[in-house]
């Protein structure tokens, strides 16, 4: 069938990709093959060249006193941390300004540890600033590498009297970062198990009842492997702490039982999911829930239950190549001051590393009225603020992965779960 | 002299553009392929050891949501043909003067990211939002009746978001279709209808395989609907190349993953465009 | 290339009555249904525009709660967003240019000229057109990793230039292969150099094709998100940040830009088409 071929056609042509490309025969799969084993010569000279691994020696005093030598105050610090981790009006940040002259770039850039690490790796690997002197990260594997390869600062603990003088003894001794070399903890928070009691009639108090068929389909898990492997773990009753192979492939079975009533397995928006209905009942973190009924009048719960929940603490640490690493440092040391430490968790609503706060909120809530008063009175009394020992006994940190391939045999262990 | 720089001209007309895609498309593609043949870590570095067993372990974790990715992908086009062809004919044979101002209409989304649609997608189509929940509350659906977490969402939104790269080329194939060749079939006794499949659409094959091409390899390979719109039995195969890449961090198997894709989509395009030898009729237009 | 040359055919004597009536029906039809999708692809912006006058309390904005235009006087409030539109926007530019003059070049490479490695350069821009974002993101990344590069607007522009320069190359030689070269071979009878005429007959008849090509760039780079993601490194673009915004809830200053965007393309593509209606063809 002959056709007319038109000139240009009238509309602009600049949105069809292709159409008028030739399309292939017999000489152009000889090209193709040319040009492929041409370049491919060229590509497995390149297979010569490894890529280096970036695994580094830990660091010691020698290596401290050397990195703080001859470094200043400058006057500025680039902050990065996760939402909602200081009050809306950033009253601590201008009282710190206004008495030591830093001026401080507040940014909740971070929003899962996965992410945030594959933003600033590539800067760290090149030994390249990363645009912000103070970050907060959770422990886990993102913060195991960090340590591991080097990539974070060794704190020069002359300069922490105010952590060395008011911080929990427990936080002085974290299985992840003994001694506090690196990290000093911001805040610490539980995973229990958030609730909308419109839709769930019944009180929540076990791991197990996420395995309900009653709540087919408005189940919400996490998807995070750490996360959701200790629920696993948990709800057979093995510690994550202690755990090795085996446990893990147990637990990961357990959860592939629960995945047919499972709705989605949630990163950050859970709340919003509960609140709205699209989810009756869901892994939490516990300050999450306190916000989400304070801020938008939510009447979610929160429980941390029988078998255990999970504890993990968002922690302070400054990237090697940091421009303004002794203004990180005075900032660090400035939210261990338990006024501000108490202004924090008055708003954060998270476990504070700073206990003589509970003094210092008990006068505020005596001195408040109405609505304010109750919050914080509630505050006070909330095992999810102030966790009595009782509490903390039934809580456990995650998994410890040491080595690179503990930490991809957790992976694929737990990741294939939440991706069908 | 002046033919020398005459045969000279086209190599130094296309050198920068060929130079800047020789190093930063063919390159990094050679890259990929030696990275899935190499084992190790973050930690301790990546040698080069043809590890062919990335491909067969990822291959053998993964294909159901390689097999998933190509149905959904497949499905999507498919519907996309479906419901661009009547829009394109309408257009190219009745459009008249206002031929342009349509597909303006049909390009109208792609003023707006392609990320911000496909959120505003999820938000319309919430459990109680603004579908879902007045029907609910008029009792024409069940209360716990969702779209959102399903496959349908998800192929619904790889429809959407792909469908005017179907209507375009096929409007410019049905476009040059010379009238008078229609008219010959009906002086030639032919219905419409007849008229219609035997010598419109043949004339627009040319058209419906550059839409297809258009269509079925950024659908497959979509991830964005998957995450938004889909629940965890709608993973494709580019949710999990994301994770290996960006949060498990572990190239190798991405990479090999990446491969097999590329590889996958390549073939089928190379197939589809022999058995429907349509080479010859763009040889002659592409002239 | 052939054209069909018809005969005057004989007029039958009213085959048209029946299939007529049929046929105006079977337009409508067709009319109602173009609508129909149309209105269809347009409903999620519509979504996202009148959430932009939404008067949202809380976090979440997921209800309506009323008329504002609170959020146009406070558009730019947020730092992040803002950053974000505003490296969008240079990451967008820069790539433009730099895609548009390569591709322009290698456009009227292929479209005029046969040469040996005409047929390598198709099937490269071939491949760079129809490879997987995913799978040119993840390539990328390999690239950068095996070099050490570190990634940021650097190699966001790299990878933007990258897949808008094929597209803008095809766009510039459909265009070129239309060209009537008797204008160009007229101008070197007449005594222009090579360039000359290039700068002043050529480029001005594919002028059209190189400004959609342009546009065309402009569009994908300010879009993409895939490649992007991959490249980005600590950088944060228009759509990335909309990314990881939305697991804490979008502001409706999100919407409000997108609003901005979308009106501000359809004025220049509407700019586009009328200048090419005044432009000589």
């Amino acid at each position: 069938m002959d056709q007319r071929i038109d000139p240009a056609p009238p509309l602009d042509p600049a949105l069809l990709r292709g159409l008028t490309q030739r399309r292939y025969d017999r000489r152009d799969l000889m090209r193709m093959f040319g040009v492929g084993a041409g370049l491919g010569a060229a590509g497995l000279a390149l297979a010569a060249c490894g890529v280096k691994g970036a695994k580094q020696a830990p660091a010691t005093q020698d290596d401290v006193a050397k990195y703080w030598a001859g470094k200043k105050q400058n006057g500025h610090l680039d902050f990065a941390t996760w939402a909602l981790y200081m009050p809306t009006d950033h009253a601590p940040l201008t009282a710190f300004t206004k008495e030591t002259g830093i001026t401080v770039n507040y940014q909740e850039v971070i929003q899962d540890d996965p992410s945030w690490y594959g933003k600033i790796q590539p800067q760290l690997a090149a030994n390249k600033p990363i645009g912000y002197d103070l970050m907060v990260v959770t422990n886990g594997v993102e913060l195991s590498k960090l340590i591991e390869f080097g990539y974070l600062a060794p704190l020069d603990h002359s300069k922490l009297p105010n952590f060395a003088q008011n911080a929990d003894p427990i936080y002085k001794n974290e299985p992840f970062d003994k001694g506090n070399v690196y990290t000093i903890p911001y805040t610490s928070g539980y995973t229990g198990i958030a609730y909308n009691p419109t839709y769930v009639k019944e009180p929540i108090t076990k791991i197990a009842q996420l395995w309900d068929p009653k709540y087919a389909g408005k189940i919400g898990m996490m998807k995070d492997p750490q996360e959701l492997g200790n629920f696993g773990m948990l709800v057979l009753g093995i510690n994550p702490e202690t755990s090795t192979q085996p446990d893990w492939t147990r637990a990961a079975a357990k959860l592939r039982e629960q995945k047919p009533l499972v709705r989605a397995y949630v990163q950050q928006d859970y709340t919003k999911s509960l609140a709205n209905g699209d989810l009756w009942i869901c892994m939490g973190w516990s300050g999450d829930i306190f916000q989400e009924n304070a801020s938008n009048g939510s009447t979610l719960q929160f429980v941390v239950p029988e078998e255990g929940g999970s504890i993990w603490t968002d922690n302070m640490t400054i990237p090697k190549t940091a421009a303004n690493p002794v203004d990180a440092l005075m900032m660090m040391d400035y939210f261990y001051r338990p006024p501000v430490a108490a202004e924090l968790t008055e708003f954060i609503n998270y476990v504070t590393p700073v206990p003589a706060t509970k003094d210092i909120i008990a006068k505020d809530a005596a001195a408040a009225t109405g609505d304010n008063k109750k919050t914080l009175e509630a505050l006070l009394s909330s095992p999810l603020v102030y966790p009595t020992d009782a509490d903390l006994s039934k809580l456990r940190h995650y998994a410890s992965l040491k080595t690179a391939d503990a930490q991809k045999a957790y992976q694929d262990t737990f990741l294939p779960i939440s991706t069908g | 002299m002046g033919s020398l720089r005459a045969r000279l001209t086209p190599y130094a007309l296309v050198l920068p553009g060929g130079l800047w895609l020789a190093i930063f498309f063919v390159v990094p593609t050679l890259i990929l392929l030696q990275f899935s043949l190499m084992t190790g870590n973050e930690a301790d570095g990546y040698t080069f050891t043809f590890a062919w067993q990335n491909y067969t372990q990822a291959l053998t974790t993964y294909w159901p949501q390689f097999v998933r990715s190509l149905e959904y992908g497949g499905i999507a086009t498919l519907l996309c043909i479906a419901l661009s062809y009547p829009i394109a004919y309408w257009i190219a044979f009745k459009g008249g003067t206002r031929k342009s101002t349509y597909l303006f209409l049909i390009l109208l989304p792609f003023f707006v990211s392609f990320v911000l649609r496909t959120i505003s997608w999820q938000f319309f189509l919430s459990d109680n939002g603004m579908l879902l929940g007045p029907l609910k509350d008029w009792g024409l659906l069940p209360a716990d009746f969702h779209i959102l977490q399903t496959s349908v969402a998800v192929v619904g939104g790889l429809t959407y978001n792909y469908l005017p790269f179907m209507v375009l080329p096929i409007y410019v194939a049905l476009e040059r279709v010379d009238p008078g060749v229609v008219e010959a079939s009906y002086d030639l006794y032919c219905s419409r209808t007849q008229s219609f499949l035997k010598v419109v659409l043949p004339l627009s094959l040319p058209g419906v395989f550059a839409g297809v091409l258009m269509n079925f390899v950024p659908a497959s390979s979509d991830y964005v609907n998957a995450e938004v719109l889909g629940g965890p039995d709608n993973t494709m195969i580019g949710n999990i190349i994301q994770d290996q890449a960006l949060t498990v961090r572990d190239y190798p198997t991405a990479t090999a993953l990446s491969a097999t894709l590329m590889l996958a989509l390549l073939l089928g395009i190379f197939a589809y465009a022999r058995a429907l030898g349509t080479e010859t009729v763009l040889e002659a237009a592409a002239r | 290339m052939t054209t069909t040359t018809l005969s005057p055919a004989p007029t039958p004597a009213q085959p048209g009555r029946a299939p007529r009536a049929r046929g105006r029906l079977g337009d409508r039809l067709l009319f109602g249904y173009t609508w129909l999708v149309i209105i269809w692809l347009c409903l999620p912006i519509g979504v996202m525009i009148l959430f932009g006058f939404n008067q949202v309390q809380g976090r979440y904005n997921n209800r309506w709660h009323g008329f504002t235009l609170q959020w146009y006087a406070h558009v730019f409030d947020l730092d992040g967003l803002t950053n974000a539109l505003k490296a969008s926007l240079l990451i967008a530019v820069l790539s433009t240019v730099i895609s548009t003059a390569l591709g322009t070049l290698l456009g009227v490479a292929l479209g005029r000229y046969r040469f040996r490695g005409a047929g390598t350069s198709n099937l490269v821009q071939f491949a760079a057109i129809s490879t997987p974002e995913i799978v040119m993101g993840m390539s990328l990344v390999a690239f950068f990793v095996a070099l050490n590069v570190p990634l940021g607007y650097l190699t966001i522009t790299i990878a933007h230039v990258m897949f808008s320069l094929s597209f803008v190359a095809v766009t510039v030689r459909s265009r070129v292969l239309t060209l009537d070269r008797s204008v160009e071979e007229a101008a070197k009878d007449l005594g222009a150099g090579a360039l000359d005429t290039f700068r002043l007959v050529t480029l001005p008849m594919i002028l059209p094709g190189v400004t959609a090509g342009a546009l065309l760039a402009f569009a994908i780079s300010i879009d993409d998100f895939v490649v992007t993601n991959f490249t980005a490194g600590n950088v944060e673009t228009f759509p990335l940040w909309i990314w990881s915004a939305q697991k804490n809830g979008l502001p409706p200053q999100v919407n409000v830009m997108g609003t901005f965007i979308f009106v501000g393309g359809i004025l220049l593509a509407l700019g586009n088409a009328v200048a090419a209606r005044r432009r000589p063809a």
